[in-house]
């Protein structure tokens, strides 16, 4: 037993000077860049900084273009939170009648579910369809795209917590005098909280970091989420790397929050229904 | 599925008390779970995914510009498979899928072993193994474009200090490609690494102690336990991960948009240089070719892994 003991000491020393390399270091990187002048952030060296300028970096990048970083940041929550309030209450419904009832609908919404997984979304064919519904570069086109792109995830977390509620539950809400919409939204949502607040967490994450859908279907300044600044940054001018790694450092602010709050509710969503990332 | 363990005896006990009422009361609550509720869901799939997928199967077709589309033919596919732009990106496309996935489930899988047995710093470790998958990909492309930089990179500076090699990671025309595979593995193996451990936690312990009142070596516990009742799991991480890497577009795009040349080209990144151009037509084709590869590769896979798992 003391055998095992000094063995997982020293199995765990060598992991954290390994990680520390691996992932503390980069963080470390990123964070003295955004601290140091111009000059010096384009040496990219791993260095202290000789004149610390993180506040007036912070400045700056928030004053760039019409302090586009804040719109940009409004514009990423608002995308965030609409789609995802939209993904919560449209795939707990289906995943909850999909749970508790078994008809000839059944295997073909599930069929449909696992392609929403696999397939590649089509890109200029939703451009298409967007100009279509006149709903190409708006807001609302984005959210309703990356709603339906997350819903198949939502749909298999939903499908199996249901599974778990027992059917006596419902039966007494019925015999209360519950119809199937109070049944639902009074009784079986608020049950649901757990696997709500997982979709939630996961799904913001995603969305908030999510750079491919906004690229095709928001182009544009006055529109542009926190990616698409961070990527129009980084083309523009390779001489101010510390505005760029300040504004890399902002964006990274809300995952991390996530994360510390979150935890436990990430790792069950990515480990229960895990089929998505 | 993993999931159905937690149901548990309450959950079959209540399955059971309900099959045993009467039809009458059975099918009364049917009523209850209108089909209806499908309708939003179903709508907007259909709408902004199922229409512009079919869609893709026409418009592949044709030269387009949004707004005609003449019929031609093969003519985006024959083109896709002679430009060597295009053509270097189906086959980096397979490379990085197949790589980064199978680095993932090796690696993940030891580090999972690592942090489910005894260690030092278990919580720490798990921790920040983990954290970057939250990253945004694109902040994470820029970061370790920083690190790499053939010329003031922090890596190539250690690597000169130690009197290694210094390699252009992103700018040499050989390595580019496995330089941005090598940023997604460390991205996304802590994803590896949270199904493996929730698959390794999930045996039984009695299976280890067993074996070991039985004398069998680490190595043969591994072998004759842990790797096959891990089998669910590591159907997940093959399968997500593959995912992942077929479809993979934003880290190439951050780190090096293709380049140098066309060497770290992938099908995504080609969509978008086609899209970029004009040429509406020829992307569309390169996304209806990158849904035939993803298809065809994940449809039999998981039917595959879904055959051989383990229900645990």
């Amino acid at each position: 037993m003391k055998r095992e003991q000094t063995l997982g000491r020293v199995k765990g020393v060598v992991a954290i000077v390994v990680t520390s390399v691996l992932f503390i270091i980069p963080f470390i990187f990123v964070i003295l860049q955004a601290t140091k002048t111009p000059a010096e952030a384009s040496n990219l060296s791993f260095t202290w900084p000789t004149e610390w300028r993180f506040f007036e970096n912070l400045v700056e990048v928030s004053n760039y273009n019409d302090g586009i970083v804040w719109r940009a940041f409004f514009n990423s929550i608002l995308l965030t939170v609409f789609s995802v309030a939209i993904m919560v209450v449209f795939a707990a419904m289906v995943g909850y009648v999909l749970s508790r009832k078994t008809t000839w609908l059944n295997p073909i919404i599930n069929f449909f579910v696992l392609a929403g997984l696999i397939v590649p979304p089509a890109l200029v064919p939703t451009i298409w369809l967007l100009q279509g519904l006149g709903l190409f570069r708006t807001m609302p086109g984005l959210i309703l795209i990356e709603a339906t792109f997350g819903l198949s995830f939502c749909i298999l977390l939903f499908r199996a917590f249901v599974g778990t509620i027992p059917r006596e539950l419902d039966e007494a809400a019925v015999l209360d005098g519950a119809g199937p919409i109070r049944l639902f939204f009074g009784v079986v949502l608020p049950l649901l909280r757990p696997v709500i607040v997982t979709v939630i967490v996961v799904q913001s994450v995603a969305v908030f970091n999510d750079f491919a859908n906004p690229l095709y279907f928001l182009p544009g300044d006055e529109n542009a989420t926190v990616q698409q600044t961070l990527y129009e940054f980084q083309g523009q001018n390779l001489s101010f790397y510390n505005l760029l790694f300040t504004d890399v450092l902002l964006i990274t602010i809300p995952p991390l929050v996530a994360y510390i709050f979150f935890n436990r509710q990430i790792v069950a969503g990515l480990t229960s229904g895990a089929v998505k990332g | 599925m993993m999931t159905t363990t937690s149901i548990a005896p309450a959950a079959a006990a209540a399955e059971g008390a309900s099959r045993g009422k009467t039809p009458r009361r059975r099918g009364r609550m049917k009523s209850f779970y209108p089909s209806w509720f499908f309708i939003p869901a179903v709508a907007l799939y259909v709408v902004f995914f199922a229409v512009p997928t079919f869609a893709s199967f026409y418009f592949a077709f044709t030269r387009w510009d949004l707004f005609t589309a003449v019929p031609i033919g093969f003519d985006n596919f024959v083109q896709f498979f002679q430009d060597p732009q295009l053509l270097n990106g189906f086959i980096h496309t397979f490379e990085y899928g197949f790589a980064t996935s199978a680095v993932k489930v090796v690696l993940g899988f030891a580090i999972a072993l690592l942090l489910t047995g005894p260690i030092f710093a278990r919580g720490y470790l798990r921790a920040i193994i983990f954290f970057p998958v939250l990253l945004s990909t694109i902040g994470v492309g820029i970061m370790w474009k920083s690190l790499l930089d053939p010329f003031h990179g922090v890596v190539n500076a250690a690597l000169g200090f130690l009197h290694l090699p210094q390699p252009g990671w992103f700018t040499d025309p050989h390595l580019a490609l496995v330089t941005i595979m090598g940023v997604d593995v460390w991205k996304g193996v802590g994803i590896a690494t949270l199904i493996f451990m929730a698959g390794i936690v999930a045996i039984p312990s009695e299976y280890f102690e067993a074996a070991k009142v039985d004398g069998a070596s680490g190595w043969k516990i591994l072998r004759t336990i842990t790797i096959p009742l891990t089998r669910p799991a590591t159907a997940t991480v093959i399968t997500l991960s593959l995912i992942g890497g077929l479809r993979s577009f934003d880290l190439v795009q951050a780190i090096t948009n293709g380049g140098p040349g066309f060497t770290s080209e992938v099908i995504t990144s080609v969509i978008y240089k086609e899209y970029q151009a004009g040429y509406f037509g020829l992307s569309t084709a390169g996304n209806v070719v990158l849904f035939i590869v993803v298809t065809a590769i994940m449809v039999p896979l998981t039917a595959y892994l879904n055959r051989r798992s383990v229900e645990l």
